[in-house]
């Protein structure tokens, strides 16, 4: 193998015929207000804890719909609940996030 | 279905392009990747068909390599355009045709800028004037080569002497087309079927015999992209570009890849080696790779002119495995000869990819 200087980077696509998406389905069927999300980022542009984490709700919900693990960033996230109050479908964000923790730590 | 409304929605896509009467401009880089090809491109519209275009050893580079990786700006690039056009006009043409597709790009997004802000196009003609003495006239038709050669594939296909069809299998050749960004996403109404249906290249290829592969990343970019490559830092992304749309065809098992830009053909082409020796594979049958040519190179081999005269020993990519299921006979000991048969030496082979 010769080193150019360069390589190929990751695809990142993402097939959704081919990713696990187990654990949206068990959140819409705890959350089901998780379907009605618009990802407007009201959520992530009130988030207290965005600026210094990079905590995003509304990424958080869209990664888990491409079946991404997103137990890392929920760990950021200080429960403050101003989400909820700006979120303009009226979904218990704050809720939403504690639900989500619980399946993860029942490692369903 | 009104047939009316559908005739007038499909003229939208569809482009006026004169047959005769055109100033041609040639490329900075396909002199070098591909140096047959705009030879060609005259040998055949003008000289074997007897159409009407000019050139003039007097033009130069249109600028746009410089402005589209940010060292000149873009007033520079519309007064090298400017003595273009008034280069067209002292030899009496109107129409402009150019042979890159970043050239057609540029010329377009500066006619299009000058229709928007007239004041800058005013100040062009007075920085022209101020540094060569010359006046010029906007063009009435402005075209890549392509186009023209998409308007006489009829005449090509009647004085083809090979299809594009595998001799032995008695199949249409699987074609790749590639179309290249700024012919039709920058400005697509000015391109053959817009953005939507370019069908510039498809029209070639189904002329001529060979059959038209549609592959997810059929659009993607070929990964040149200017400072994706330029930048060394950025070359990465410029040859991850290149596996995806590689990836996407390689199911398909295409037979050639026929291109419309300068950059692609040569990205396409020089990164299959580079994807070879990084990753261990190729694409096409055998270890050798896919073939990429240029449109003038596949009119050409069409026409039954000498492989290796149209320069497609200058391929990283070998195109013998394409040549012998055409049916077209080459001499594999002139490969290598250049003028008055003189060795022009041959290419280190690599590892991975069989080349010939």
């Amino acid at each position: 193998m010769i080193d150019f200087g360069f390589s190929l980077s990751k695809s990142s696509s993402i097939k959704l015929d081919e990713v696990d998406l187990s654990l949206y389905r068990r959140l819409e069927e705890v959350e089901p207000g998780v379907r009605i999300c618009m990802g407007c980022g009201s959520c992530s542009a009130t988030c207290n804890a965005s600026k210094w984490s990079g905590m995003s709700v509304r990424k958080v919900i869209l990664d888990l719909q491409r079946g991404r693990d997103m137990k890392e960033m929920l760990s950021c996230c200080m429960l403050c609940g101003k989400c909820s109050m700006v979120c303009p479908r009226g979904i218990n964000t704050r809720h939403l996030i504690l639900s989500l923790c619980r399946l993860y730590e029942s490692g369903k | 279905m009104i047939f009316e409304g559908k005739q007038k929605i499909w003229s939208d896509y569809q482009k006026e392009i004169p047959s005769d009467g055109w100033f041609y401009v040639r490329s900075c880089i396909r002199q070098n990747f591909f140096p047959a090809s705009e030879k060609y491109f005259l040998a055949v519209c003008r000289d074997l068909l007897g159409h009407d275009i000019y050139e003039t050893r007097h033009h130069t580079t249109c600028g746009g390599i410089a402005y589209h990786s940010d060292t000149i700006p873009q007033e520079t690039a519309m007064t090298i355009v400017a003595r273009q056009f008034a280069l067209m006009k002292e030899a009496g043409y109107k129409n402009l045709v150019t042979s890159c597709i970043t050239s057609f790009g540029n010329y377009t997004e500066i006619l299009e800028t000058w229709r928007e802000f007239p004041e800058l196009e005013a100040r062009i003609r007075e920085n022209l004037w101020k540094a060569t003495r010359r006046e010029f006239d906007k063009p009435e038709h402005l075209a890549h080569a392509s186009d023209l050669v998409y308007k006489f594939r009829g005449e090509i296909a009647e004085r083809a002497k090979f299809r594009l069809v595998d001799k032995t299998a008695g199949r249409p050749l699987r074609i790749v087309e590639h179309i290249g960004c700024h012919y039709s996403k920058m400005f697509p109404h000015k391109g053959i079927g817009g953005a939507e249906y370019p069908c510039v290249l498809s029209g070639m290829v189904e002329a001529w015999g060979g059959e038209v592969v549609d592959y997810p990343e059929r659009r993607h970019c070929c990964g040149f992209g200017f400072r994706q490559y330029l930048v060394k830092a950025n070359r990465g992304y410029s040859v991850s570009n290149t596996h995806k749309k590689f990836e996407s065809m390689e199911p398909y098992h295409p037979d050639a890849i026929i291109t419309n830009c300068p950059g692609c053909p040569y990205f396409l082409d020089r990164w299959q080696y580079v994807i070879a020796e990084q990753t261990g594979k190729t694409y096409g049958s055998g270890g050798f790779g896919i073939p990429v040519l240029t449109y003038e190179e596949l009119a050409g081999l069409v026409l039954g002119y000498d492989p290796w005269d149209l320069g497609l020993q200058l391929h990283q990519v070998a195109v013998e495995p394409l040549l012998d299921k055409i049916g077209i006979e080459y001499d594999p000991s002139a490969k290598y000869l250049g003028l008055d048969r003189k060795d022009i030496m041959r290419p280190g082979l690599p590892e991975v990819l069989k080349c010939c």
